[in-house]
């Protein structure tokens, strides 16, 4: 799937990247957690959380994900929106839940970035 | 090869994560592995975030030389007590203000030794803090 078909799926609204909405992906991680994001998310996958602030792109940053997609209404910080163009990395915010979000995008064919934890 | 101090404030949650994006670009003018700089990323950056949260003042430095990168995380800060404690995953003393950014659930200590090739830690109650990690650049032919 490409940002752009997320972005429908989703009914999602981009606050970062919209010259970057071809880019394609293929996996996602998703946690509130950064310290699990640190410890299980892989590079080029999508980064789906609950949380807004601007650790959310430094942790995508130092973990190279794609994009991030903001659930449940969260609406980015000033200042993880300003981090997230420096970083170039695309921000999408949408009303679903979580659950739905990667309940939608499994069903599109976007997988888990690992199935299991110890199974990187 | 390189060497370099980075300064980290304590309490400045919303510088968190520059000294660590500082790093990142200097080891990618390096055009090291990408795997290296993820690794070295994410040790720093979890390191980062434990000085912002806990200690008073503190620094990353960074050494790269041929075949491997050492980071030492360095702060003046209450220390930690019990190091064997702090190292099981999911046990934290972090504030209401860290977690909200996404930490403190336990798992920093754990994830910078889980993705360094060596991993050192020592601690003075009322001082501070030195953690000493070291990432291979060059695989070793007898892993994996």
């Amino acid at each position: 799937m490409n940002l752009y078909e997320i972005k429908e799926l989703l009914e999602a609204e981009v606050i970062v990247g919209e010259d970057k909405l071809d880019m394609e992906v293929k996996t996602a991680f998703m946690a509130d957690l950064m310290s699990d994001v640190l410890a299980f998310a892989t590079a080029g996958s999508l980064l789906i959380t609950g949380l807004a602030n601007a650790q959310v792109l430094r942790t995508a940053d130092v973990m190279d994900i794609s994009a991030v997609i903001m659930g449940r209404g969260k609406m980015p910080s000033p200042e993880a929106v300003q981090l997230a163009r420096e970083l170039n990395i695309p921000v999408l915010t949408t009303k679903f839940i979580l659950f739905e979000v990667a309940g939608r995008l499994y069903l599109k064919g976007v997988k888990g970035c690992i199935e299991k934890v110890g199974s990187k | 090869m390189y060497e370099g101090c980075f300064i980290v404030a304590g309490g400045n949650f919303d510088k968190a994560g520059e000294v660590s994006g500082s790093i990142k670009t200097i080891l990618k003018q390096m055009r090291l592995p990408v795997d290296v700089i993820r690794k070295v990323a994410l040790v720093t950056y979890e390191s980062e975030i434990n000085i912002v949260s806990y200690a008073r003042k503190g620094m990353i430095r960074l050494h790269v030389v041929t075949g491997s990168i050492m980071i030492e995380a360095i702060d003046e800060g209450p220390g930690i007590p019990d190091i064997e404690l702090a190292m099981q995953p999911g046990y934290s003393t972090a504030s209401p203000r860290v977690r909200e950014m996404g930490f403190g659930a336990g798992m920093g200590l754990c994830n910078i030794r889980s993705f360094s090739d060596t991993f050192k830690i020592s601690s003075e109650v009322g001082r501070g803090t030195y953690l000493k990690m070291i990432i291979k650049t060059i695989a070793d032919p007898l892993d994996n």
